[in-house]
């Protein structure tokens, strides 16, 4: 599935700043990001947390007035190069954002939409496609009698599976997340966790949460934000069991943020 | 009187007023289909939509030259006016804050409130005056003039609505922008810019001054736009305005079959837009 190979990281930010207009968001992040693994992202709210994580896919340039320094490659590509194909960078790069965004189309023009811009299997194989990914997604028993129904009648966990599906069916090599339980309830929540483990088998995630008990539960490396800087970047289990840096520490224990 | 009695009657009273002032509101419309209705439906018949003006004096005959004349102007304004509209509907909705747009959005906001017949007079002074004689395209050049601010701002603020959410999903799979726009946000609100587009060619089927200086009016069936040529509202004016009796009836006859066309016009608006909260 993934053309991925080699050893190098899936994902390496070098020196990565980043300015909104005249504030500057992030301060020289390195970061590497080992392939099928889950990272999470936790740090206080405007630490540059989903700032970063958007920079990795780019979407970042549609703000008025943002800039950035340094490098991200991502799967061998520099993702910041002004020469660099963001159609191609985008196929292999999903994201899945904060509130569930299905098109108000039908379920299964969802998740062909990628695969059909990007012209990835033919019109025959589609709705095999689709099945895959929805089954990937945990979704295909819930929805497979009704894929020509609009997407916008599924409930809110159901629509965020949704979305997970439509950015699988880009067939990426990473996906990004950003907070995608919070508009959802707890029980939705772990269905989308436990689909999280599931799928790193194959894909390399970074998931951005406020919810560190969700990082501590399905990361495998936690990298700590605080104020555009990368504070701490470890194995999960350290970093929330023995902590090297104090804010870290204080942070993590609930003493701010 | 207890204070909950007093409460309960100042809520009457309030929602009284609100129900009278909406009365009052569409009473106007009530009474111009009425009158229109039992002054002008008596002289409606077939003959009327398919037979020309009979000789002064004489009764019977039809207006199917203006009703021609009519759908080929506003058919020709719209050809004009609605992609222009839409178009840079489109632009001031992806680039917002540049200069053109907020240039494009005050000009068109000033255009919107403009008479009509000063939108008239200057179709005159470009295209009238310089070809030296009345024409069918002038009067589409007209109405189109008023067409593209009013299609220009529904556009607008239809795609507005269109949350920015999909925009960055659509993104987010590798949709280059134009792709994303067309694709995903003026589809998204297409039954939005459909209506909007509907009312502007309800609008400008019943505007009569621009037409007054431009297409001039006839009294023969003409498919030229080159020529001067008949229209729904010009009609009216005329046959309003002359000396005989049979004259006022097929008036108020042509002015009945006009509100019904802006009628059914911002009926299929409307439907087409409760579509849209269906799907």
């Amino acid at each position: 599935m993934t053309e991925a190979s080699g050893s190098g990281p899936a994902i390496e930010a070098r020196g990565f700043s980043f300015w909104y207009g005249p504030r500057q968001a992030l301060f020289g992040i390195d970061l590497a990001v080992a392939r099928r693994t889950v990272t999470a992202i936790i740090g206080p709210s405007g630490c540059g947390k989903s700032t970063f994580l958007r920079s990795i896919n780019r979407m970042n340039d549609l703000v008025p007035g943002a800039r950035y320094q340094g490098s991200i490659g991502v799967e061998g590509m520099a993702a910041l190069d002004r020469g660099t194909d963001m159609v191609t960078l985008r196929r292999r790069v999903g994201m899945v954002f904060q509130r569930p965004n299905p098109f108000p189309k039908s379920i299964f023009d969802n998740v062909a939409y990628g695969a059909k811009l990007n012209a990835l299997v033919s019109k025959r194989e589609l709705p095999d496609l689709v099945e895959q990914c929805l089954r990937q997604a945990a979704l295909w028993d819930e929805v497979k009698d009704r894929l020509a129904q609009p997407a916008t009648g599924l409930s809110g966990g159901q629509q965020q599976r949704l979305c997970i599906a439509r950015a699988l069916g880009n067939r990426p090599d990473v996906l990004l997340m950003d907070e995608p339980c919070s508009a959802l309830d707890p029980i939705a929540t772990q269905r989308i966790e436990e689909l999280i483990f599931e799928l790193k088998r194959q894909y390399t995630i970074v998931i951005v949460t406020h919810n560190m008990q969700q990082a501590a539960r399905v990361s495998d490396m936690t990298a700590f934000f605080e104020a555009g800087r990368l504070v701490e970047f470890g194995v999960t289990t350290q970093i929330f069991t023995a902590p090297k840096e104090t804010r870290t520490e204080a942070y993590i224990t609930g003493r701010f943020g | 009187m207890n204070r909950v009695v007093w409460r309960r009657w100042k809520s009457r009273i309030m929602v009284s007023l609100l129900i009278a002032s909406v009365l009052v509101a569409v009473a106007p419309l009530i009474l111009i289909l009425g009158t229109l209705i039992i002054r002008g439906a008596g002289s409606i018949n077939f003959d009327f939509f398919t037979r020309m003006p009979a000789p002064a004096g004489e009764a019977g005959g039809g207006v199917a030259h203006a009703i021609v004349g009519t759908l080929l102007m506003v058919g020709t304004a719209g050809l004009i006016g609605l992609p222009l509209g839409i178009g840079a509907g489109v632009f001031c909705s992806e680039f917002p804050r540049s200069k053109l747009a907020t240039t494009a959005r005050f000009v068109a906001d000033v255009m919107n409130g403009t008479p009509s017949i000063v939108i008239g007079v200057v179709a005159w002074t470009l295209i009238v005056a310089r070809q030296k004689h009345f024409s069918g395209f002038a009067g589409s050049a007209a109405l189109a003039m008023i067409m593209i601010p009013m299609v220009l701002r529904t556009t607008e603020e239809m795609i507005k609505l269109v949350p920015h959410s999909l925009r960055e999903a659509a993104l987010a799979l590798g949709y280059p922008r134009w792709r994303t726009s067309l694709s995903v946000m003026v589809r998204t609100c297409l039954p939005g810019i459909v209506t909007g587009s509907l009312l502007a060619i309800a609008r400008v089927a019943g505007e009569t001054a621009p037409l007054l200086f431009t297409a001039l009016g006839s009294q023969f069936m003409g498919t030229n736009l080159r020529q001067p040529i008949a229209a729904l509202p010009l009609t009216v004016f005329t046959y309003a305005t002359g000396p005989y009796d049979d004259w006022h009836r097929i008036a108020w006859a042509t002015a009945l079959v006009l509100i019904m066309v802006v009628l059914c016009l911002s009926l299929i608006a409307r439907l087409a837009t409760r579509q849209r909260f269906h799907d």
